[in-house]
């Protein structure tokens, strides 16, 4: 097996005196979809943040591309920034309100000046809203304007601007309505497979992470309690944790009934 | 006679942007012992319809008619001295955020009592006795000690259940539940979920639960109305509805949800669009501009909720101006995992399409 994309060994971190992380080993290979899921408070938005270098690890190491990251210093650290991206819960909360959308996601390609013609720069903004499904026209908009769905993919576009190797998504539709939520996720989907992305999904819902996963690492008090791919972990959960997280998911179905 | 008996409700609200019709005529019933979902997105008027019921829209730009009888008793005009009585006694309520809820420099235990004492004359040390046994009886294990809790020292999961203690601790005979679980993890909304099934049981009471979440709906309700836009565009028996349904719309958050107990498979069909401004909506069937079926003539004709089937069951009940025996034959290519314009196709409503919006 070639060397993953990312690879992280005992990561641990201790916040305010608590162990959030503690001791967690995983890897992505490239061009796969992992999801790390957990109940809340298990240290799964803190290990996204540990694997993107948003927060420096308490111990452990992290590995990108066969280089050890830990360690190095900001200046070191920018061609792995700008290879990756993460997309949040909240699209309000991370869009800054007082920005037009065109600025917002133009805001990675104005920082590197990529490409470095302001005209091109913006017909790139336009692309991207496009390819996430947002008219192009609306880029003078404010985000105030944009349903949480179109502000989900508002996140999405500047997170892609760059085109990232890896995409961190944390809970990107847990605060989404079911029928926006499936728009999100099949856009996910697409951009993953159109741009060759490899997709880190934090989420706790299990259906979810099915539906978009080939491996799946449970999180429970800040350790890793199980890995596996999908489907075996989905059909034959080992850990009893998994099993307790995926009997407790309410069925599409009336309680007792077989599915029809 | 139904328990609770609502007959055309609609809650409308004047503000700066124009009037937002928030509940558009909506009519059910549960009866003694049942239970109802309310399922719809956000802005769909379910938590309005809720919140009416108790008298707590009120308000001076508050708009509200039609009727809600409750044991026989009408509680829309009812003046809120007796609707007081109501809240809380024959009718117990649980929200969403019980942080929100309950006093956070109150005890658990002092709540609990003040809720009993509200509506029936005990004494203080009875109260705190009968506090006591709620707690017990929803799960908080050294219940008589946690009697002196204060709110933040409990997680969320144990302040829903003390919620859901002080919604029963009268033995309300309906119990309307607003996203009880949403936002809990999904083992503690498991334990609930159970919870509630326990107490449907052991006090024999009705149940109306709003939720945007299908799946929990279907874990405790008989029956299940979808609402979009203000209105209950299809509602049913459980088991019906999800695996007959008739609407559109239903169809479409069907399609919308990961499943976990069938093979991870094919992309999830999406409803187009979103749901529609309370205060702009849509001509017609409100759903039309997000129909893949929708005709020319359903901009103009809004359609009635009536029986599904007019020859059988009259619980299945549906606002969908398509013909019968194309909504099946859509559902069936639908169910196997086709998309709508393959859907369109097998139907024999190739041309449906045409006066889409």
């Amino acid at each position: 097996m070639s060397e993953p994309l990312l690879s992280a060994r005992n990561l641990a971190v201790e916040l305010g005196g608590r162990r959030v992380v503690d001791g967690v080993d995983l890897y992505i290979r490239e061009g796969e979809t992992l999801g790390i899921v957990g109940e809340s408070g298990c240290g799964k938005t803190t290990t996204a943040r540990l694997l993107l270098r948003l927060l420096d690890p308490t111990a452990g190491a992290i590995r990108w591309r066969g280089r050890e990251l830990v360690g190095l210093k900001r200046k070191e650290l920018a061609p792995f920034r700008r290879e990756t991206a993460m997309v949040f819960q909240d699209p309000y909360a991370s869009l800054n309100p007082r920005k037009t959308v065109g600025a917002i996601i133009g805001a990675p390609l104005s920082i590197h000046a990529d490409p470095p013609d302001r005209a091109a720069r913006r017909r790139r903004v336009q692309e991207l809203m496009e390819m996430v499904g947002l008219n192009p026209e609306h880029h003078n908009r404010m985000p105030h304007e944009f349903s949480g769905g179109e502000r989900q993919r508002i996140g999405l576009a500047r997170a892609i601007a760059l085109r990232p190797r890896l995409l961190v998504a944390d809970e990107p539709v847990s605060a989404l309505d079911v029928s926006i939520q499936a728009q999100i996720l099949n856009l996910l989907d697409d951009l993953r497979r159109e741009l060759g992305l490899t997709l880190v999904l934090i989420a706790h819902d299990l259906a979810v992470v099915r539906h978009l996963c080939d491996r799946v690492a449970v999180m429970q008090e800040g350790r890793i309690v199980e890995a596996a791919d999908a489907d075996t972990l989905f059909t034959t959960p080992r850990h009893p944790h998994t099993r307790a997280l995926l009997d407790a998911v309410p069925r599409l179905q009336r309680a007792g009934a077989q599915a029809g | 006679m139904a328990l609770l008996e609502v007959r055309d409700l609609a809650v409308g609200f004047d503000t700066e942007d124009g009037r937002v019709r928030a509940v558009d005529g909506v009519s059910f019933d549960v009866d003694q012992g049942g239970a109802l979902g309310i399922v719809g997105e956000s802005g769909s008027g379910k938590s309005v319809t809720a919140l009416t019921l108790l008298g707590l829209t009120r308000a001076r730009n508050a708009d509200i008619t039609g009727s809600v009888a409750f044991a026989g008793r009408e509680l829309l005009g009812a003046p809120e001295r007796e609707l007081r009585q109501v809240r809380g006694g024959e009718i117990g309520i649980v929200f969403q955020d019980p942080l929100s809820s309950l006093h956070p420099l109150k005890t658990v235990g002092a709540q609990l009592v003040e809720a009993h004492r509200a509506h029936r004359d005990v004494s203080r040390a009875a109260a705190r006795e009968r506090a006591a046994e709620l707690l017990d009886l929803v799960g908080i294990r050294d219940a008589r000690r946690r009697l002196d809790s204060y709110p933040h020292e409990l997680s969320g999961g144990m302040r829903q259940r003390v919620m859901i203690a002080m919604a029963v601790i009268n033995e309300p005979r309906l119990l309307i539940a607003d996203e009880p679980t949403t936002a809990l993890d999904v083992t503690v909304q498991a334990a609930l979920l159970d919870l509630l099934r326990r107490l449907r049981r052991e006090l024999g009471m009705a149940l109306l639960l709003v939720s945007h979440d299908l799946a929990v709906v279907a874990q405790l309700c008989d029956e299940i109305a979808v609402m979009y836009a203000g209105r209950i565009v299809e509602r049913g028996p459980t088991a019906t509805l999800l695996e007959e349904p008739e609407h559109p719309y239903t169809w479409g958050l069907l399609g919308s949800i990961p499943r976990l107990d069938r093979p991870r498979a094919r992309r999830l069909q999406p409803i187009p669009g979103r749901p529609p401004s309370a205060i702009d909506r849509p001509s017609g069937c409100a759903f039309h501009p997000r129909c893949p079926y929708a005709r020319d003539e359903h901009r103009r004709r809004g359609p009635p909720l009536v029986p599904a089937d007019p020859e059988a069951d009259q619980g299945h009940q549906v606002a969908c101006l398509l013909g019968r025996s194309a909504r099946r034959a859509l559902w069936a290519a639908l169910r196997d995992g086709g998309d709508p314009e393959e859907a369109m196709r097998r139907a024999g409503l190739a041309d449906a399409g045409e006066g889409r919006a």
